[in-house]
């Protein structure tokens, strides 16, 4: 049987090839799973992976890459900061849909005026939400040392019934006929994220996405506060016996997680999606772990992560409508999109040998 | 509203029903974690439980052999989280997270030709004269085998690392395994055995959501009970007596939200039915001053560097 | 001496990068003390741990009352006959002393039973201890009695002891052997591992030295001086720390009554500490590992708050302020634990050169990092403090710990403190660098900085020290001049008062 080895330091060439690595066994993985399910898997991984880049309708598909690629990368650069930290924010999800709601709220509350703060307003207020409510496990484990995994997820569950209650309640479209769901965000011009280039799916949201992973990138490389997250995460003591104050950091990092969530979900609601419905959250919050490990933490990796993640959304609309292959396939996929590039991820700070036969005993 | 309309004996004995799923799920967790392991797989494998002891049962038409297939496909998930972090020496917040993540996927899948079937019904054990008894009959000894056994394996646990030779070791692989490997104990073994077993115990508290407590399969069913199983585990600061106490303070709140919104009390469904999340996190925060210790390894990757 | 219980015959130990053990062959002979002498990382561990069972040879056999003996796993060593005693790792903190003797045995008998065996044993060798207490609750000798009664428990042939010695104070080490004299009568052989040349010469009957891995002499302790055993072990001269006559000036650092909860479960606190140390002196703190020591490095280096009139530096009250403040007014700390405390071990040595560096070196401005003026500083500690390794992009992890440890003294005495508090300055390190790095703690007090220094090291601190105390239990005894200190009063003091009667008690 193999053995591992500790390698000295961690191997930089498979800190760069893990995640390519990973992305293909997955797709072999994958390819056997819908085999398994009794399709032609090379159909499957060409619908998902190729055609919307290059297929026949690619000038739906490309535009609608970015779209979905913001939200996960805005929530996975916050998150890959407190995950560095060794701060388990796995919550975004809730803090997305708070962001959408304090967004979409600030927004209505001006209904019908127009305006050109209204926007700037929104942001402002979807940001605050979510970091509002990611400071709930900050505080709590800041204070008391209460485990922010359990209190951040727990968070989701309180959040998406608070978008039950807000759907049905207080930002009920009073023009709806009694459904439920919010006036839509996109008929109120001073208040929608409209498409900044036509046909591309660049909106605001894409670009807060891109200053964030650039934020990141210097944050990271060059400032203070970067090289405490990742002395925190690696060495906690020695954080504190450098001088990190542990309590402010994970205020810092969550409430930053939770801010980028906060927007994201305001800058879906003000475009994509439109409105406040009951089930106007799938997930992207959950996603983005995927996303943030996948990028190995680092901004470029997340970048480069969450357009292929979004590819595997669109890639798995495109596969269930034409090929009828369930959505949930499409979610397995990401899930061992994860586990293999944790498995993989062994070759960084292992080196594998063949073991020398052993003394008989 | 009318908190008459709400019947104590129905309340108490629905109460040992709500709480038996969760009650599964944390002991086998608190197994795990005695181990030296934190797998936060928990969700992911209940809700897959909850699907194959429903397929299984449907297919069969024996909920046994369900709930048999239950214990079996949350610990195949297990194994994965086994393979991933004591072999591979993977991060194990970030696994029991993709497993989360791949369980709910899983189980959307094999769920698909399940919607809105039922089950068939799970017998309830006749204990004679034992179930007549006014009141304690209807609570305690009404129920199906399922609830007596997460009962007796609440003190079997508890023996089992009281008292056992092997939970003496089980322990002990938990508290230090650098000490335990040196003394000779093969500390992979015991933690990949421990997470079967947790994932086994997963799986029977989802089956137990769909075969009985709802009982019919929705996908993403299980709505946090993983979560709240892991936060009970803190709550029992690792004691499988506690984890008991817990389960029923737990069971107690959901039962009477439900009973709550159905008698139409003047709080919005909405806040009733956030109410034991809310709990969950008042509760963390109380046992944050509880300065018990956890597990001395627990969550650390073990490596025989030598 | 005249049968022999383990024979040893060409074991060969390889790493990767390194001969752990090349070719040792040697001899315990039935109720023999055999000493296995070398200096850090000369394959000491590896050999036994091969012996015990942890770790299978490459080549070579052995043999145990003349049949072979391959043991596959520590189960086969001990129903063998050969029982360990671990100098590290081998207790379980939040478990009962009965608990963990009984993880040692085979076929331990039930839990009470147990207890009373325990008590029998403890008694007959003159090593008390209670079965139901908590482990993590007591002293390091005690926690090294719970080790040894577990090894006695299964009447082993063979006993192997890892640097037993290092945990103890003086008069513990006299009952230790006392109780390991009183084994051999009964015809068991110990393998005692050590480096402490004068308790080797006074318990052992022979000893095998290990240099790099090769078995490079055996000899008659009693009959040896300790100057050549020394030479042999370390292959060659080295030469001893000098030191300059030196003047003391102000005080520089005063702790005024102290007092600080544990930090942990299983933690020290600290009770009424109170010291003064003045501008060029070399202030000694011994003490038993677990007294108190990490907590008093924590207190000075700012990692734990105290009220702020218990620590003064030159005159100005500290005790609230933090470790970046701290250290730019001067107090600057090196922590015992290397990897993971005083240096990030996945990070580069410019990373952790910038890590106690940046407001003293001015590695910063406005929040951003200068990592080329960070880099050079790391590259100033490699060539002034000679840390051999490739350069300053290498994981701290990587480095050897002698290496790693002249970096991180090299990083602080660098930074020209004007107070310098070090835990366990040699402890892992080969006797050069020892030797330099003691070196380099005289050169700066003679530059006029006050040094506290930390150790277990009994003849280091009365090398260096000025003067001298000890932590015992979380208090610092009375400070004396080290000059004058005989190892007695040193161990008295090490002790504390009411460990008399463990001292006095019927060996």
């Amino acid at each position: 049987m193999p053995r591992l080895e500790r390698r000295p330091q961690p191997s930089a060439r498979w800190t760069w090839l893990a995640p390519p690595l990973a992305v293909l066994v997955t797709m072999v993985a994958g390819g056997a799973l819908f085999a398994a399910l009794g399709e032609n898997p090379f159909e499957a991984i060409r619908t998902i992976f190729w055609d919307p880049l290059f297929g026949e309708f690619a000038f739906y598909y490309r535009p609608q890459l970015l779209v979905k690629a913001a939200p996960l990368i805005l929530i996975a650069i916050g998150l890959s900061l407190g995950f560095r930290a060794g701060i388990w924010n796995i919550g975004a999800e809730g803090q997305y849909i708070i962001g959408a709601i304090t967004g979409a709220g600030a927004g209505l509350a001006f209904y019908p005026m127009e305006g050109w703060f209204i926007f700037p307003i929104m942001i402002v207020a979807g940001a605050l939400g979510g970091f509002v409510w990611g400071m709930i496990p900050a505080i709590l484990r800041a204070r008391f040392g209460t485990n922010e995994i359990l209190v951040s997820l727990m968070l989701v569950y309180v959040a998406e019934q608070l978008l039950a209650k807000m759907a049905l309640g207080l930002l009920r479209n009073p023009e709806g006929r009694g459904f439920p769901g919010s006036r839509n965000l996109q008929h109120y011009p001073s208040a929608h994220n409209a498409e900044l280039v036509a046909n591309t799916g660049i909106h605001w949201g894409v670009v807060a996405a891109l200053i964030a992973v650039i934020f990141a990138y210097v944050l990271l490389t060059r400032h203070l506060l970067g090289y405490q997250i990742k002395l925190a995460g690696q060495a906690p003591r020695a954080a504190r016996f450098a001088g990190v104050n542990p309590a402010r950091l994970v205020l810092i990092c969550l409430g930053l997680s939770g801010a980028l969530a906060g927007l994201a979900g305001m800058f879906e609601v003000a475009g994509p999606a439109g409105q406040i419905t009951i089930d106007f959250n799938v997930g992207y919050g959950f996603t983005a772990i995927i996303v943030a490990f996948l990028g190995r933490l680092h901004p470029v990796g997340i970048l480069l992560a969450g357009l292929l993640m979004a590819l595997t959304y669109i890639g798995g609309e495109a596969a269930s409508s034409t090929m009828q292959l369930p959505m949930a396939a499409i979610q397995i996929f990401q899930g061992m999109l994860l586990f293999f590039l944790l498995a993989v991820d062994v070759l960084t700070n292992y080196r594998v040998r063949a073991r020398k036969t052993e003394v008989a005993p | 509203m009318s908190l008459s309309s709400i019947d104590a004996t129905l309340l108490l004995a629905s109460l040992i029903v709500a709480a038996t799923p969760i009650l599964l799920a944390a002991l086998g967790e608190l197994v795990v974690e005695r181990a030296g392991v934190l797998n936060l797989g928990v969700e992911g494998m209940m809700i897959t439980g909850a699907i194959c002891g429903f397929a299984i049962a449907v297919q069969t038409g024996s909920p046994l052999v369900g709930f048999v297939a239950a214990a079996a496909g949350g610990a195949a998930l297990a194994l994965l989280f086994a393979l991933l972090t004591q072999v591979a020496l993977a991060n194990q917040v970030a696994s029991g997270l993709a497993l989360t993540l791949f369980g709910l996927g899983l189980s959307a899948l094999l769920g698909q030709g399940y919607v809105g079937i039922k089950p068939p019904p799970t017998a309830r054990l006749d204990l004679g004269p034992l179930s007549d008894l006014p009141f304690v009959g209807r609570v305690l000894f009404s129920h199906d085998p399922v609830v007596y056994v997460a009962l007796a394996l609440v003190g079997a646990v508890w023996a089992f690392l009281k008292y056992s030779r092997a939970g003496l070791i089980l322990r002990a692989v938990g508290e230090n395994h650098d000490a335990a490997h040196a003394l000779g104990y093969k500390v992979v073994r015991v933690r990949i055995l421990a997470i079967l077993f947790g994932g086994a115990c997963a799986g029977l508290g989802g089956a137990y959501i769909s075969l009985v407590r709802v009982p019919q399969w929705t996908e993403g069913m299980t709505s946090g009970a993983g979560w709240i199983a892991l936060a009970l585990v803190v709550f029992a600061s690792w004691k499988a007596g506690r984890v008991l106490l817990g389960a029923w303070l737990f069971g107690g709140v959901t039962v009477l939200q439900l009973n709550l919104q159905a008698a139409g009390a003047a709080i919005p469904v909405e806040y009733l039915s956030m109410s034991p999340y809310l709990i969950t996190i008042v509760v963390l925060v109380i046992m944050s001053f509880d300065k018990s210790r956890a597990p001395g390894s627990l969550g650390r990757i073990f490596h025989a560097s030598q | 001496m005249s049968t022999t219980l383990l024979s040893i015959s060409g074991l060969t130990k390889a790493y990767p990068g390194v001969k752990a053990n090349d070719d040792v062959s040697f001899e315990v002979a039935a109720g023999e003390v055999h000493a296995l002498l070398g200096e850090n990382g000369a394959g000491k561990s590896t050999l036994v741990k091969m012996i015990y069972g942890l770790v299978k040879p490459d080549s070579g056999t052995m043999t145990l009352r003349g049949a072979p003996f391959a043991p596959s796993e520590p189960r086969a060593a001990r129903a063998a006959g050969v029982a360990m005693v671990f100098q590290h790792f081998s207790l379980f903190d939040a478990m009962s002393v009965a608990e963990n003797i009984a993880l040692g045995m085979e076929r331990p008998p039930r839990l009470r039973d147990l207890a009373t065996r325990i008590r029998d044993v403890s008694e007959q060798y003159g090593l008390p201890l209670d079965p139901g207490r908590r482990v993590g609750d007591l002293s390091a000798g005690e926690r090294q009695r719970v080790e040894i009664i577990r090894c006695l428990l299964q009447d082993p042939k063979l006993l192997i002891m890892d640097e037993p010695t290092s945990v103890l104070t003086p008069q513990e080490v006299e009952i230790l052997f006392a109780t390991l004299r009183k084994l051999t009568a009964e015809g068991v052989s110990i393998l005692y591992i050590s480096h402490k040349l004068e308790e080797i010469r006074a318990l052992c009957d022979r000893a095998t030295i290990l240099r790099q891995g090769r078995k490079v002499a055996s000899c008659a302790p009693a009959t040896t001086t300790a100057r050549v055993m020394a030479e042999r072990m370390v292959g060659g001269a080295f030469q001893t720390p000098t030191r300059a006559t030196r003047a003391t000036g102000d005080i520089a650092l005063d702790i005024r009554d102290l007092s600080l909860p544990p930090a942990s479960a299983f933690g020290t606190a600290l009770k009424n500490v109170s010291l003064a140390v003045r501008q060029g002196e070399i202030l000694g703190i011994g003490g038993v590992a677990g007294n108190g020591q990490d907590e008093l490095l924590a207190a000075l280096s700012g990692e734990r708050r105290s009220p702020d009139d218990a620590l003064r530096l030159f005159g100005t009250p500290i005790g609230r302020l933090g470790p970046e403040a701290r250290r730019k007014r001067g107090l600057l700390c090196a922590p015992e634990e290397r990897l993971g405390h005083a240096a990030s071990p996945d990070m580069s040595l410019t990373e952790n050169a910038f890590l106690t560096a940046k407001d003293r070196e001015r590695l910063t401005t406005r929040g951003f990092i200068g990592w080329r003026a960070a880099r050079g500083f790391a590259e100033k500690i490699i060539s002034s403090f000679d840390v051999r390794t490739p350069g300053p992009d290498t994981a701290a992890r990587a480095l050897s710990g002698g290496n790693l440890q002249k970096f991180v003294i090299g990083r602080e005495m660098l930074q020209r403190p004007e107070v310098f508090v070090v835990n366990q300055p040699t402890w892992g390190v080969d006797a050069a660098a020892a030797a330099a790095i003691r070196q380099a703690l005289l050169d700066l007090t003679a530059k006029g900085a006050a040094v506290i220094c930390i150790s277990q090291d009994l003849d280091e601190l009365m090398e260096i020290s000025d003067r001298f105390a000890a932590l015992n239990e979380g208090r610092l005894s009375d400070i004396r001049p080290a000059q004058a200190l005989s190892v007695e009063e040193i161990g008295l003091m090490m002790g504390g008062a009411q460990d008399m009667e463990v001292a006095h008690a019927p060996a």
